[in-house]
């Protein structure tokens, strides 16, 4: 299975009935495409929408139905649409109940830098500052070392993205949770070792007696 | 308000104004305005939108043209032309995270001096920046944000001025309303008053200063 499937398919079964949430670009927005069969799960763009559904058929697009990359979208039955002032009142109001987002650094306090690499990536937070800020709960959705180097690291070198730590980081070997304080590994994904997990993390783990295997 | 063509609509904005435009990723910018900003070379703009959208589409026309001295955006990732104008020296940007932007907006339009919000903290974007204590909780103090011209883009105009907007395209649009000194709008379609029913009403008229005409 590929890496961002296997995150993908992970972060779905944090979903349920009637949550509101934010997906990020890249990997986060794989996640809708597991969503278990009959659940009924709002998903927001930050442009202005709730209800957001998959790309529409080829000639079916509406240049005003778009989500926050600008990509053509559907609106799902039940949809609302509004000014991008509700939409991060929405974000910074808790009124989020999940946001995944890509993740270029995670520290073991659970700090997120994902916005900017100085002096060679400086794309903007866009909503991203006001989504960690804000939603109920925050799951970093990325791939567990970039080129060999360990993005999960004992403090972020990048700037972080929000004071308040994130709760979980899901990778393609791990499932490392923050509720203790402390970056604890829950689950491994199948056929990798816990010892696997420590060598290709930096950030000091918490390693309890049982480590789960991740259900995929 | 007043119905003025798209010539005289542009030509009331000096050099080195200060434009609030509506859009996110071009959806819901006024793209006839924006042709008509470069055809008529307005220079050193300040220009405070969401983004500076991608090249050939939205601002990103005026960046390409290179009308704005200042971008206060929260994204131009997608747009490589105003990172290479902003690395080289040629343009200053100030990216704002987009719910401390539009928030700041919305206190210009709305008679506030600011807005607290968590956002930013412990953060670059708290340089400089006056902290402020409520209940316990600290919060960034970002001033309210207002411009000279506010350029919007509606679905529905009536000839009174009355606004409603389409799905994603509503975004900034509403917001900037309230707070330029001048409200400029193009609307996808001019009907008849009444056609919009009061409740569907999203920018009252009496916002609203001039209306591009469709000719």
């Amino acid at each position: 299975m590929e890496p961002q499937v296997v995150i993908a398919r992970r972060i779905a079964k944090e979903l349920s009935n009637g949550m509101l949430v934010n997906l990020g670009i890249g990997i986060p927005t794989l996640v809708a495409n597991h969503l278990p069969a009959g659940m009924h799960v709002f998903f927001q763009s930050e442009n202005g929408l709730i209800g957001t559904g998959s790309p529409p058929e080829e000639g079916m697009t509406h240049p005003a139905l778009t989500d926050a990359g600008g990509r053509p979208v559907t609106a799902l039955p039940g949809a609302s649409t509004f000014d991008s002032a509700m939409s991060f009142g929405l974000i910074r109001g808790g009124h989020v109940d999940l946001t995944v987002l890509g993740g270029l650094q995670v520290d073991q306090e659970g700090h997120l830098a994902n916005w900017v690499i100085p002096g060679k990536m400086v794309p903007g937070m866009g909503g991203a500052m006001d989504l960690v800020t804000g939603a109920k709960r925050v799951i970093a959705a990325m791939q567990h070392t970039a080129k060999g180097a360990a993005k999960l690291v004992k403090k972020c070198k990048l700037p972080i993205t929000s004071l308040r730590k994130i709760d979980m980081v899901v990778t393609e070997l791990a499932v490392i949770s923050f509720r203790s304080g402390r970056a604890t590994l829950l689950e491994t994904a199948p056929g990798v070792t816990t010892a696997q997990v420590v060598a290709a993390t930096e950030a000091e783990l918490v390693i309890p007696d049982k480590v789960a295997v991740m259900a995929l | 308000m007043q119905t003025v063509s798209l010539e005289q609509s542009v030509a009331m904005i000096p050099d080195g104004a200060s434009l609030m435009i509506g859009g996110f990723m071009a959806v819901g910018t006024p793209e006839r305005l924006i042709d008509e900003i470069v055809r008529q070379n307005k220079r050193h703009l300040t220009v405070i939108a969401n983004d500076t959208a991608v090249p050939g589409r939205g601002i990103g026309k005026l960046i390409a043209a290179k009308l704005a001295k200042k971008a206060v955006v929260s994204h131009i990732g997608l747009n490589p032309e105003t990172q290479r104008q902003m690395l080289a020296g040629e343009l200053e940007v100030e990216l704002v995270p987009q719910g401390t932007l539009i928030e700041s907006i919305r206190a210009g339009g709305y008679g506030l001096g600011g807005v607290l919000t968590p956002t930013g903290l412990g953060t670059p974007v708290e340089e400089g920046k006056q902290k402020v204590e409520v209940k316990g909780k600290t919060y960034l103090l970002e001033p309210a944000l207002r411009a000279d011209f506010a350029l919007v883009q509606a679905f529905l105009a009536d000839y009174l001025g009355n606004l409603s907007y389409a799905l994603t395209a509503r975004n900034f649009n509403p917001v900037i309303a309230m707070a330029g000194d001048t409200v400029i709008v193009s609307a996808d379609n001019i009907v008849p008053t009444g056609v919009i029913s009061p409740d569907h009403v999203m920018t009252p008229a009496p916002v609203v200063d001039y209306l591009v005409s469709n000719s």
